[in-house]
């Protein structure tokens, strides 16, 4: 499956942080690099959204929607502002 | 923050169809009517999602068509696999309704006080969010200078072919056409590459502005192709649709 970026799960995250966060700045806890949340590399095979660094390609960000509950896991970012 | 669990805050609501415009045999244009719609901006999205009798729920971002100020409009196309392109464009009618939310996304969006030289950079229905954007350009009287590059199979696969001929000063439409082109055509007819980037698109120090839209493949090629002529890639804004064909 083809990849897609940070604006495609804008409406996941406005879902789970309650306001725009494509904007938002993260930083990769495995590279270090630094930018807005649009250009992070985003694959959503069914219910599940894994987020990649675009630079070092690691998983910074899992979502897993479940019977209405959304589960967030942050693993791979060292900072979000 | 394993396994935290989040209450839904956005709320989806219902749009009702007003008019629908084939702008290709593919791709049709869908005007829609949102009582509590808030307002957008030019470049942003929203989701629209089907419910099937038996449950199962589809979703799928659509980049909005029209500028601030106007009308909430998308215009979809339709892919061959799809789950819910066909619906929208072939089965959809005037009155009916359809569950959405938005508008979304802050990145990949322009306003006249971001400046320019603007550079669009569109393959397929990625000319969507950019039709937004010269729209709003049109409509706020802003007079940035914008350059569009614009990657089609076909010269009947252009999506706003009167309306982008219909362009005023200040903007340049350059179309490609990759698979097939009329009789005489004299443009480009090839996917973009580094060389016709270098040809069309603002040369760097101009301090430009660039928006890419389309499926991933041609983003990350135009992309590539803008930061080795020296964008900075901070000034290249990207969105892409994953696989949506071949262009």
């Amino acid at each position: 499956m083809e990849a897609l970026d940070g604006n495609a799960i804008g409406g996941l995250l406005l879902e789970v942080f309650g306001t725009e966060m494509t904007t938002a700045v993260g930083t990769c806890i495995y590279c270090g690099d630094t930018g807005p949340l649009a250009e992070l590399v985003v694959y959503r095979p069914g219910p599940g959204t894994v987020v990649r660094c675009r630079v070092c390609g690691n998983v910074v960000m899992v979502f897993v929607q479940v019977r209405g509950i959304t589960c967030v896991d942050l693993r791979g970012l060292a900072a979000l502002n | 923050m394993a396994g935290t669990a989040v209450r839904r805050r956005l709320t989806w609501q219902l749009g009702t169809v007003g008019s629908l415009t084939d702008e290709t045999a593919a791709v049709r244009t869908i005007a829609l009517d949102v009582p509590d719609w808030p307002g957008h901006r030019a470049g942003q999205h929203l989701d629209v999602r089907l419910t099937a009798e038996d449950g199962y729920r589809a979703e799928r971002s659509y980049s909005i068509a029209s500028a601030p100020g106007e009308p909430v409009e998308i215009t979809v196309e339709r892919l061959g696999d799809g789950e819910v392109s066909p619906y929208l464009t072939e089965e959809l009618r005037a009155g009916d309704q359809l569950e959405l939310r938005g508008p979304i996304g802050g990145y990949f969006v322009w306003d006249p006080a971001d400046g320019g030289p603007l550079m669009l950079l569109a393959g397929g229905s990625g000319i969507v969010p950019l039709r937004a954007i010269l729209r709003h350009r049109e409509r706020t009287g802003s007079a940035v200078p914008v350059r569009l590059l614009y990657s089609s199979r076909s010269w009947e696969d252009v999506i706003y072919r009167d309306e982008l001929d219909a362009l005023g000063d200040g903007v340049e439409v350059i179309h490609t056409l990759t698979r097939r082109q009329p009789p005489g055509w004299t443009g480009y007819a090839r996917r973009v590459d580094t060389h016709m980037l270098a040809e069309v698109a603002w040369p760097a120090g101009q301090a430009p502005l660039a928006y890419a839209c389309g499926p991933t493949s041609f983003v990350e090629a135009v992309a590539g192709g803008l930061v080795g002529l020296g964008y900075p890639p901070q000034r290249v804004k990207t969105e892409r649709f994953g696989a949506t064909g071949d262009r």
